[in-house]
């Protein structure tokens, strides 16, 4: 059992807060760090890396802090986000030099398991300089989880994977989670995210936005007033048969856009409901736009909620 | 030392392109000497100014910028440090390691070509290439020190060495008196005319100064530079 313990953490650089203020607890299983880009989430998992101190609070794996001590690499693999290794050696000279740098007794057997946890071997004898960005990513994993840690740790672990190697790895993550141990994941992309941990905590803007559930925070964010923006042959009265409705919150009449702004209470309730308002009324709809989809406004409305 | 540390570094510094750059300085030197052997000047003078000033001066300082950093620097800058320092080693262990790759090169690289340079120039005679090749050595190990904590502190390692070896040891340290006594070369120059016959090679720093300032530094930067290894902090990309 290996838990992760964020107490009260803050990291600012200069001027700038990139974390204020979170607490969380990271335990076995898999859990999802998701948070539009620039929310914090590197941040975090560099500061649960030991790569970075904290300004304020402390990080702890198992009650040990996790700054300034090497022994906390016995238990942690590290999957870092930037590309860079070292190019001019091969898959297997890589993880074997991982191997031999944690001390185990056997670096050779482990690099071979580790390779073959990821099934890289094919390719174990080529410059790592010459990998595709998915074969590189493997090899990292390899890397990380050549000393069989309890904690894995990954920055952005499916950024410029194909879809055959995103579900691999999806796989092994959930695999290593099932056996209990404490897998953490970062990510901007909610499918991903959905697909793969059932826990999940959300950052947003450097705060801690919501945590738990996965199910009981996506309802959350489908469940917020939805905006739309709509054109039809006829707004006034299109506006006027959809008001009746208690799927609508308000409506504005755009002079200048030409166009209806329309706040639905809820999304499937709005979705089905107006392509029948306008059926029935006889109106034609030319555009229906969500108006604030992107993630960065689901995100902000978890935050102020 | 660590033999996997060592054996990654030493790829890392001589494989790449920086393997045949490393190659240019030695052959400057022997080039340049074998030219002025056939000069028909006076040996001596040709002695202290190839050797002397070209190498001790200016070789050996670069050389050991472009390794002392290069140990380090650029797994610094492309991030793949990350791979040494999520591990349980001791930081003091990486850096002395780094460090001993770093020396090596510079023997092997700037104090082996200044004795062969003093042998081409001036024959085995009065000791006189020998001492500059200890010379080269003891300043040589001591630049890998300082510039392997320069790799760890700053960002701009390159830069801010470069200043010092060009301004402070050349510029600084040919008109202002006092600067020489803290400059590397001098205390390099000093243990090198220890060596040499005496009246051999001339030197501002005694040599019960130098040693004591050269063992001072290296050590101090060793130590700085694990301290600081053990704090590095990784920027994020965000």
């Amino acid at each position: 059992m290996a838990v992760i313990t964020i107490d009260k953490v803050s990291r600012w650089f200069g001027n700038v807060v990139a974390v204020n203020d979170i607490s969380m607890r990271i335990g076995p299983g898999v859990t999802g760090l998701l948070g539009p880009n620039g929310a914090g989430k590197s941040t975090l998992i560099h500061m649960m890396s030991g790569f970075l101190g904290p300004s304020a609070g402390e990080v702890t794996l198992d009650g040990a802090p996790i700054w300034r001590n090497q022994q906390v690499y016995r238990q942690i693999g590290l999957v870092p986000e930037r590309e860079s290794m070292y190019d001019y050696l091969t898959g297997w000279e890589f993880v074997l030099a991982n191997a031999e740098l944690h001390g185990l007794t056997d670096p050779g057997a482990a690099a071979r398991r580790a390779l073959a946890l990821v099934e890289m071997e094919y390719a174990q004898d080529r410059k790592a300089g010459t990998y595709s960005k998915g074969m590189k990513q493997r090899v990292k994993m390899a890397s990380a989880l050549v000393h069989d840690p309890d904690v894995l740790l990954l920055d952005e672990p499916f950024n410029g994977m194909d879809p055959r190697q995103r579900l691999q790895l999806m796989e092994l993550l959930r695999r290593f989670g099932a056996d209990g141990r404490t897998v953490l994941f970062s990510s901007h992309i909610l499918e991903e995210v959905e697909q793969l941990a059932r826990h999940i905590e959300v950052v947003v803007a450097g705060r801690h936005a919501a945590s738990g559930d996965f199910r009981k925070i996506r309802r959350l964010m489908t469940d917020r007033p939805h905006r739309y923006l709509v054109r039809s042959s006829d707004d006034r009265k299109l506006a006027a048969a959809l008001i009746a409705d208690g799927s609508t919150a308000g409506i504005e009449l755009d002079g200048q856009e030409k166009a209806l702004r329309i706040q639905a209470v809820n999304f499937q309730g709005f979705t089905t409901l107006l392509p029948k308002v306008a059926q029935q009324a006889g109106i034609r709809l030319y555009t229906v736009s969500p108006a604030d989809e992107s993630l960065e406004s689901v995100f902000s409305y978890l935050v102020s909620t | 030392m660590n033999p996997t540390v060592a054996r990654l570094t030493v790829r890392g510094l001589l494989g790449r392109r920086r393997g045949i750059l490393l190659l240019v300085v030695p052959a400057v030197l022997l080039v340049i000497s074998l030219l002025a052997r056939g000069s028909g000047q006076d040996k001596h003078d040709l002695a202290a100014s190839i050797l002397g000033q070209l190498s001790l001066g200016t070789l050996v300082p670069i050389l050991g910028l472009v390794v002392g950093t290069g140990v380090i620097a650029t797994e610094i800058d492309d991030g793949s440090i990350v791979y040494l320092l999520s591990k349980p080693l001791p930081r003091w262990q990486i850096i002395t390691t780094k460090l001993a790759v770093a020396i090596a090169t510079t023997w092997a690289f700037a104090a082996l070509p200044t004795l062969l340079a003093g042998l081409i120039v001036y024959g085995p005679g009065d000791g006189l290439a020998v001492g500059y090749a200890v010379g080269a050595l003891v300043s040589g190990a001591v630049y890998s020190a300082l510039f392997l904590l320069l790799g760890v502190a700053t960002r701009h390692a390159v830069v801010a060495g470069l200043a010092y070896a060009l301004v402070w040891e050349s510029l600084v340290g040919n008109y202002v008196d006092g600067a020489r006594t803290l400059s590397v070369q001098q205390w390099g120059l000093s243990v090198a005319r220890s060596v040499a016959s005496d009246g051999m090679i001339n030197s501002d720093v005694a040599l019960g100064t130098a040693v004591p300032l050269l063992i001072g530094v290296a050590v101090a930067a060793t130590v700085a530079a694990s301290v600081k290894l053990a704090g590095l902090t990784l920027v994020s990309e965000e």
